[in-house]
């Protein structure tokens, strides 16, 4: 019998994540590689129509795992429940997306069960029939090649992107689908979660512009953010910012991209000072072009950058301006 | 309120990194600072001490040169240190670096335990998770907010795009803190001063080696990441750049 291989999809009130799409691609890409089995599974409370649409893939079969206890989402039901659904069907690598909510419950999952996650991968290798998983460290300064020296069930999350959810294969015919029953008794929930709310009044919609000019530690003073407004004004873009500016009170809330914020994916995304860090990258790696300004030539960002200005933003914005502006004016 | 906070040193953010001869971690010769999402951690756990009363304690785990963390939480308002002290440290997986932690506190009472939301080398977001099923308590993540109520407490977990979310939970808990929950202190030189007379226990790695084990997963190769994006750089003089920006964004990306 092949080894399994098993994603475990994620939902919200009822709808799928559209990321659990690339990890379905992440699976197939690995059961192709390795010539395992691909199984998914998805739980809550009532996901019969969800464990349907998963099974329009290309999986071997889906496992709907079934409680009012896990509605809505805890991190001691969700553990509680996939570590008897582990324990059933004992597959080899439990594939997850790198989600907040993944991030709250599958390391206490993996401990209760005396196992390891390796998180945020970027891509996996097969190399002489050993798995390695590819993850960024310090920042993404360097990579990492990761492997596993324990037992499985061996743990994994995928960053966002790093897979495509549109190619997730689809099945040729719908995959059988097994109710899953978990028990999750009196006082295991330890935690009351209220109502998922939004907090800014979404004010304006990042996702929606075609042009994003973003400034991050580099900008180094508020005062020095109207420059970027005046370059997104100059441009018909908007302004926006990497976490940190946001933290500062610098711009509001609803300007933030990256894994807390806005995922964008413009025309054009211009960095301005801003080094590159993961949690930025994530929310905006998806942009058709992008022309980053940093004076530091190491800085992550120079990885994903079209175009390249190793530099200092005070001497280049300024100029910059003007030129877009004569640009715009049609000479 | 007894509030415990796990803090890291990790490489300065614009620290040159070169590999070892190992090839599977870098030379240490480089700069170090506190992980900056466990200086919020601090920074939230002070803040509670002074709404409430209590003590807050710092614990962190690595070589001599880790101790200046702890020299620094203490300058800012931090009552004792924890040191596990001993490069083998630097080797451990979170799991075992949960251990690790779990062993040196055994005979501790805290409320709360608060760790950054994850690390920025390895960014794993782990350790705070891994330590509260260790010791059988409940956990929040990624907290915003922090508010004592008649059960215990309530905490703001930020979820992504934008979203939060309130949860009531008992104490005692584990809290991973998110980056921006607070604006962070200097210390002061009467902190500074005082931190010299603050006790730091020094836990050797014998002391906890017994609930330590094998690494459960392994570093095979540390590398600079190849570049899949073709990257072209634009260079010359200020106007001369800013010439050749909008030539590209007119006639290759079509935005102007």
């Amino acid at each position: 019998m092949p080894d399994t291989i098993l994603v475990v999809v994620e939902q919200r009130e009822g709808k799928l994540n559209r990321v659990s799409w690339e990890s379905i691609a992440a699976g197939q890409a690995i059961a192709a590689a390795t010539g395992w089995t691909l199984e998914a599974a998805v739980a809550g409370g009532g996901v019969s129509a969800l464990a349907s649409e998963v099974a329009a893939k290309k999986v071997a079969k889906v496992y709907a795992v079934d409680s009012p206890k896990l509605e809505p989402y805890t991190p001691d039901a969700f553990a509680g429940a996939l570590k008897q659904l582990l324990a059933s069907k004992q597959p080899k690598l439990v594939l997850m997306p790198h989600t907040y909510q993944v991030r709250d419950f599958v390391p206490k999952l993996a401990t209760a069960i005396g196992r390891t996650v390796i998180s945020d991968c970027i891509g996996f290798k097969h190399e002489n029939g050993k798995l390695l998983f590819t993850r960024q460290m310090f920042q993404g300064k360097l990579a990492a090649d990761v492997s596993f020296t324990s037992e499985a069930p061996w743990f994994v999350t995928f960053q966002n992107g790093a897979f495509r959810g549109d190619q997730a294969e689809a099945g040729t015919s719908a995959a059988p689908i097994e109710a899953v029953t978990v028990d999750i008794g009196e006082g295991v929930v330890r935690t009351k979660p209220q109502e998922i709310f939004k907090e800014v009044k979404q004010a304006v919609d990042l996702t929606a512009a075609e042009i994003i000019v973003s400034v991050g530690r580099g900008i180094k003073e508020q005062k020095n953010i109207e420059m970027a407004k005046q370059l997104a004004d100059a441009l018909g873009g908007e302004i926006a910012a990497s976490r940190p500016i946001c933290d500062s009170g610098w711009l509001p809330m609803d300007r933030q991209v990256g894994s807390s914020g806005q995922t964008v994916a413009p025309k054009l995304y211009l960095a301005l000072g801003i080094s590159g860090a993961i949690q930025h990258i994530v929310g905006m790696k998806g942009a058709r072009a992008i022309i980053a300004v940093n004076k530091d030539s190491e800085a992550p960002i120079f990885e994903i950058a079209d175009y390249a200005v190793v530099g200092n933003l005070f001497d280049i914005v300024p100029p910059l301006i003007d030129e877009v502006k004569k640009a715009k004016a049609g000479s | 309120m007894k509030i415990l906070v796990c803090m890291k040193q990790v490489p300065q953010k614009d620290a040159p990194l070169k590999l070892n001869d190992t090839g599977a971690w870098i030379r240490e010769e480089v700069s170090y600072e506190v992980n900056e999402p466990d200086a919020y951690a601090l920074e939230e756990a002070l803040r509670q001490k002074e709404k409430h009363t209590g003590e807050v304690v710092v614990i962190t785990s690595g070589p001599a040169r880790s101790q200046q963390v702890l020299r620094e939480a203490l300058a800012k308002g931090a009552d004792r240190a924890i040191h596990l002290e001993d490069s083998a440290f630097v080797g451990l997986d979170a799991f075992n670096t949960a251990k690790a932690f779990a062993a040196a506190i055994k005979d501790e009472k805290f409320d709360l335990i608060f760790t950054g939301l994850q690390s920025d080398d390895y960014g794993y977001a782990q350790t705070g998770v891994i330590l509260a099923e260790l010791l059988g308590w409940p956990h929040a993540t990624i907290i915003m907010q922090l508010e004592k109520t008649a059960s215990g407490i309530r905490v703001k977990r930020e979820l992504e795009a934008g979203f939060f979310q309130f949860v009531d939970m008992p104490l005692p808990a584990v809290l991973t803190i998110q980056s921006g929950i607070n604006k962070l202190r200097y210390a002061t030189l009467i902190g500074i001063k005082q931190a010299k007379n603050k006790p730091i226990r020094k836990v050797p790695l014998a002391e906890v080696q017994s609930a330590i084990g094998d690494n459960l997963q392994k570093i095979e190769r540390l590398y600079v990441p190849q570049k899949t994006k073709k990257t072209e750089h634009i260079e010359g003089s200020p106007a001369e750049i800013a010439k050749k920006l909008v030539d590209k964004m007119r006639n290759e990306l079509r935005v102007l």
